[in-house]
């Protein structure tokens, strides 16, 4: 059936319509080719690079470690490191629970003044991050919290992390939380929930047996897009952190501004790995539930 | 409780009363904050005297910063307009390919945006530099080039760093709305005799423009407000808007000022938008 449908399409394309439209087909696969590598080649040479043995960044004398083991002995890196993992697990789950909450009240009531809300909502998504950040340094300059730094042991190292920079990621977290949550919450069958419902179960124990497991993909989706932006987050972090504090981006920032060497690219490896790794994992859980791939990539 | 059960709104304001508060207190506040500041004076030691003026308001339509503010509009326009042509037939080559692939060119495309901007821009200097610089080293060793090429600390890189940062983001939208389009349209128009050419011109094209809105205000912002890019590309030579601010509170400690700036920034976007969507709309009307 399928077959007969397809000759007939093209039986009445001219022989040349029918090379014109493989020559486009040609000229698309060979378009797709070069602009992957427009979007590869600059960190495959930046991951080379980081093996070179000379301190130059674009002319290669040979293999080598040493840079990797410079960047391990470097304890201002190291501390950086664990400061951005302590600031991205607590920021993280605070913007969770925050953002799933907002997603469960904005997407399943009607009420007065919802507009308003959701607009506030989709604000810290929208406002480009150097605006958000001198907004942020000002606020808590002068209410005169927030910089005192919050003195914990993470997994045994010493940590000082300023409260300005754990409420900052929170501050554009939870919106992206709550858009990813929300975009799960939009697509969920609420059959299952009317039938709970049906046979008595309250408010609470439909929530809690069939939203909650149903809502989970997106829950956790929306957490590792909080971790992976927290991660990332250089422009916030340099502002609300005030002298002293720093996480592995300001630190590489720090680094540039000082010189460029391969150190750099060998510390830019190793965050590529871990953002890598946090893409597999979406992936992975994507694959598991079966969901829509723009859904879980925050759009 | 029974209240509580009985009444939905009662029960969205306890879901929402956490997240709203919160966001209140550090991003309203903050936000209100920055619009006050911009009509106050500057203090001695950074701060800000409590004195109205409208001289910050003033100050930014000074020649000075103003061209800043139009090279920076200039940039995000130009960044904008690559990225789309860049963009969509990427998103259209994605849209086309067999579904198995297609997953796979998607996870291809989301690990570059996933990696960190700075890093990807920092990847870029150690390509662009002008006497270090990998292409211009490269090129000289192979005697193509006697002289550097000026590929660096100018606007060519902030645009290039710019458009390799945000064309990711650029082409998922449109590749949603390419990848939602109603493939029996397309068959309908060919079984009318359309080319290629027409029937992407009257049918793809417009179904896709959603996709192509969303996309162009998600590069257009970022860039906009570029501050990384400049800051590492434009090797403290050429500056946008985003550098001027950073500096008010990093080094000339005129925080009224940078306030003002980065209302009148916002506000600017804010109208870019208006206009742009406003202009989609009506080119969708007419498509």
């Amino acid at each position: 059936m399928t077959t007969q449908t397809e000759t007939t399409e093209f039986s009445y394309h001219p022989r040349w319509e029918q090379f014109k439209s493989k020559l486009g087909g040609w000229s698309l696969t060979t378009y797709g080719i070069l602009a992957f590598a427009f979007l590869y080649l600059p960190i495959i040479i930046l991951v080379i690079f980081s093996f070179n043995e000379s301190r130059s960044v674009s002319k290669w004398t040979g293999f080598s470690l040493h840079w990797y083991s410079e960047m391990f002995q470097d304890d201002r890196i190291m501390l950086s490191v664990w400061n951005s993992l302590f600031l991205a697990v607590v920021s993280t789950a605070i913007a969770t629970v925050l953002g799933t909450l907002a997603a469960l009240g904005l997407e399943r009531y009607q009420f007065r003044g919802k507009t308003a809300i959701d607009s506030m909502f989709y604000l810290p998504v929208i406002i480009p991050d150097i605006a958000m950040a001198i907004m942020l340094l000002l606020f808590f300059n002068m209410s005169g919290i927030g910089f005192t730094p919050w003195k914990v042991q993470f997994f045994g190292v010493k940590l000082a992390v300023p409260y300005s920079v754990i409420i900052g990621h929170v501050a554009f977290n939870t919106s992206f939380v709550a858009i990813v949550v929300r975009a799960r919450l939009a697509q969920m069958d609420r059959t299952l929930e009317e039938a709970a419902q049906d046979l008595y179960a309250d408010t609470w124990r439909t929530f809690q047996r069939i939203t909650l497991p149903m809502l989970m993909p997106g829950i956790i989706g929306g957490a590792l897009l909080a971790f992976t932006l927290s991660l990332d987050d250089f422009v916030i972090t340099f502002f609300t952190s005030g002298a002293g504090f720093n996480t592995l981006p300001v630190r590489v920032f720090g680094m540039i501004k000082k010189g460029v060497t391969p150190k750099i690219n060998a510390v830019s490896t190793l965050m590529l790995a871990v953002s890598l790794s946090l893409v597999i994992i979406s992936i992975l859980l994507r694959t598991r539930s079966g969901d829509d791939e723009t859904v879980q990539m925050g759009f | 409780m029974e209240r509580l059960r009985r009444n939905p709104e009662l029960q969205a304001w306890l879901l929402l009363a956490a997240p709203v508060i919160f966001l209140l207190i550090f991003f309203m506040a903050p936000l209100l904050i920055v619009f006050i500041y911009s009509f106050l004076e500057r203090g001695k030691y950074g701060g800000v005297e409590w004195v109205f003026t409208l001289e910050n308001i003033r100050r930014v339509f000074d020649p000075l910063y103003f061209r800043t503010f139009l090279r920076s509009f200039n940039i995000a326009i130009i960044t904008t307009l690559i990225t789309l042509i860049l963009g969509y037939p990427l998103a259209y080559f994605i849209a086309n390919s067999p579904p198995h692939r297609r997953s796979a060119l998607l996870f291809a495309l989301m690990i570059p945006f996933w990696t960190n901007f700075l890093i990807r821009t920092y990847a870029w200097l150690t390509l662009l530099r002008t006497h270090t610089g990998l292409i211009n080293v490269s090129l000289m060793n192979w005697g193509i080039i006697e002289k550097p090429l000026p590929l660096f600390g100018n606007d060519f890189a902030i645009i290039l760093g710019l458009v390799y940062g945000w064309l990711p983001v650029m082409v998922l939208p449109i590749y949603a709305a390419l990848e939602r389009l109603d493939k029996s349209l397309l068959e309908a128009a060919r079984d009318l005799y359309a080319s290629n050419f027409h029937a992407f011109r009257r049918v793809t094209w417009p179904l896709s423009i959603p996709g192509v809105v969303a996309g162009s205000m998600l590069v257009f912002i970022p860039s906009l407000g570029a501050f990384v890019t400049p800051a590492i590309l434009g090797g403290g030579k050429s500056l946008m808007i985003g550098n001027i601010i950073s500096n008010q509170f990093l080094g000339a400690h005129d925080w009224p000022f940078g306030s003002a700036l980065s209302m009148v920034m916002m506000i600017a976007m804010l109208i870019a938008t208006v206009i742009y969507f406003r202009w989609t709309v009506k080119s969708e009307a007419l498509a």
